[in-house]
């Protein structure tokens, strides 16, 4: 086995045993923060479709995290104050609802997003996709229905069918299940026909139209499955806390997100897993020393970035093996 | 005469105060080599990226199998069977030189947009692109990052993945560019027997290649045709022996 595939197993393998052992040594604490890192990790393998494969730079996904979250929010708030919305859609605790909403929304917006942004390339579409996440984190901001600036409280962790979510190994495990799913999606794509034209697109486009293929189209695609994504793990990153707020929509969480991919491996499987773990290891062991602990994440980035290009999973495995 | 498969009707574009194609009016035939030459700057590539997409003229058309496509976008161009390869060598450089072809022999194919299945196991692709690469003397290379490639290489695999598209006719932008004596001369006999599958409009500076391959050469002086003819009108050709050859004769 090669030893990227060992790594792509073993890392998923390390949060999930974390998750296990916290919860027979009954530290919920630790649990939580495996959960953090799993959510995150998804959005980040989400984003890695976008800007790994695609080579799209968005710094807007925290407004496809952020409409996971607010799909949770107000559907939750809804069913928590019997309070249809506008008078006829019933509010829901069930998560697969509340996914399938925050899924199609954050698609939606991926795809408005997507068909104007992607007309442009380089530091126009970074500024168009940040403008657009700053446009929905203002929206946010002064819409009174749902908190605005405060945020929005949900009482309870909302129902998954046959499971009680209020025990956190048994969230965790939906959490993680989501992740290893989307991750399969993520290697099954890479390799897929489709991911072959798109990485094409992203190292030369003109190279890719002169062999019949549109990049824009390919694009288009990528960032919507991507948003999708994303998307969902904002759902579920609200559901973790029972609590959203405008910060999920803020330009700091989609840097958060490319940060985490970098860390970890741009383009690689389990890049942003590795990204996701590290960053919130980093986050409980750094707080504890200073306030100012991104100082040292700063530094720990900057040398990935200057002597590790591939991240963490470069480092360790070296160049990708593309075919036999 | 044989059917003009490939055609521009008095094309002008002009940037500014230059004007680097004037009534461009050209014809490819079917069974064809036809070179275009011309002094640097005298808007070969200019045209080249008209005729294949990539720059629309400011007037004037260019026909493909009998359809104006003036208007189509360069990757509606290519699925019809245009294949272009570029004067600097565009290639998928973080990719395989086997994945290269793959590509190319996708983009033809079509159905690009499924994602499951792994396309470099796919049968039917993989042999197009095999035999690209066997056709150029890349076959060993197949496994090598296109990064890691020779120059002369890069060209060699700028003509297989225009293999693998299967085309109806070949743009080829100085394919010999820095090619060295041996390369040039092995791809010269590639590219006399490839005319037989699909005409050839060919730009490049290597004159002995030129003169021995081409049907027929235009001569493009300050975007303008000058002249078109089989090699010995062109030699010949006094207009072509002032603007282009120089008055002594030999380029």
């Amino acid at each position: 086995m090669r030893l990227e595939t060992i790594l792509n197993l073993l890392i998923p393998a390390i949060l999930l045993a974390t998750a296990l052992i916290a919860s027979a040594m009954d530290a919920p604490y630790i649990i939580t923060l495996a959960t953090r890192a799993a959510i995150l990790a998804l959005a980040a393998v989400g984003l890695n479709f976008a800007l790994g494969l695609g080579g799209l730079v968005s710094l807007g996904h925290a407004a496809f995290f952020g409409i996971g979250g607010y799909a949770m929010g107000i559907l939750a708030f809804h069913a928590q104050t019997y309070a249809p919305l506008w008078g006829v859609i019933e509010g829901t605790r069930s998560m697969p609802v509340i996914w399938i909403v925050a899924v199609i929304a954050s698609a939606f917006a991926a795809l408005v997003i997507g068909a104007l942004s992607l007309r442009t390339s380089g530091v126009y579409f970074i500024m168009i996709t940040l403008a657009f996440g700053q446009m929905l984190f203002y929206f946010a901001i002064s819409w009174p229905a749902y908190g605005g600036e405060d945020g929005l409280s949900i009482y309870i962790r909302n129902d998954f069918p046959g499971v009680n979510t209020l025990v956190p190994i048994n969230f965790f495990l939906i959490c993680f299940a989501l992740l290893a799913a989307v991750m399969v999606l993520f290697d099954r794509l890479t390799k897929s026909p489709f991911g072959l034209a798109l990485q094409a697109g992203r190292q030369n486009p003109a190279r890719a139209e002169a062999v019949g293929l549109t990049p824009y189209r390919l694009r288009l695609v990528a960032f919507v499955i991507s948003g999708a994504i994303t998307g969902l793990a904002g759902a579920l990153f609200a559901d973790l806390n029972r609590f959203i707020s405008p910060g999920m929509l803020s330009w700091q969480m989609s840097g958060e997100l490319i940060v985490l991919i970098v860390l970890g491996g741009l383009a690689r499987l389990s890049g942003p897993v590795a990204g996701a773990m590290l960053f919130v290891m980093l986050e409980y062991v750094l707080e504890g020393l200073s306030t100012y602990w991104h100082i040292y994440l700063g530094a720990i980035l900057l040398g990935v970035v200057l002597f590790a290009r591939g991240g963490l999973i470069g480092l360790v495995a070296g160049r990708e093996v593309a075919h036999e | 005469m044989s059917e003009v498969l490939l055609e521009t009707r008095a094309i002008c574009k002009r940037f500014g105060a230059l004007q680097a194609s004037k009534d461009v009016g050209l014809t490819l035939r079917a069974g064809e080599i036809h070179a275009l030459i011309g002094p640097n700057g005298a808007g070969k590539s200019t045209l080249i990226a008209q005729i294949s997409g990539a720059l629309a003229p400011d007037s004037g058309s260019v026909i493909f199998e009998g359809r104006d496509v003036t208007r189509l976008p360069t990757p509606a161009r290519a699925r019809m069977g245009l294949a272009r390869t570029f004067q600097i060598s565009a290639l998928a450089m973080e990719f395989t030189v086997l994945q290269n072809v793959v590509l190319g022999a996708l983009g033809a194919r079509g159905r690009v947009y499924r994602f499951f299945g792994n396309v470099m196991r796919d049968k039917v692709l993989l042999e197009r692109a095999e035999v690209a690469l066997e056709q150029v003397g890349l076959s060993e290379f197949r496994n090598f990052f296109t990064g890691e490639l020779s120059h002369g290489q890069r060209r060699q695999l700028e003509v297989a993945v225009a293999l693998t598209l299967q085309p109806k006719v070949f743009v080829m932008d100085e394919p010999m560019a820095g090619l060295g004596a041996e390369g040039s001369h092995r791809l010269t006999g590639f590219l006399d027997g490839l005319r037989q599958r699909a005409p050839i409009l060919l730009v490049e500076h290597d004159m002995d290649a030129v003169f021995a391959l081409a049907d027929r050469i235009s001569v493009l002086v300050y975007g303008e045709v000058v002249a078109t003819g089989t090699a010995d009108e062109i030699r010949a050709n006094p207009l072509v022996r002032e603007a282009y050859l120089g008055e002594g004769g030999a380029a």
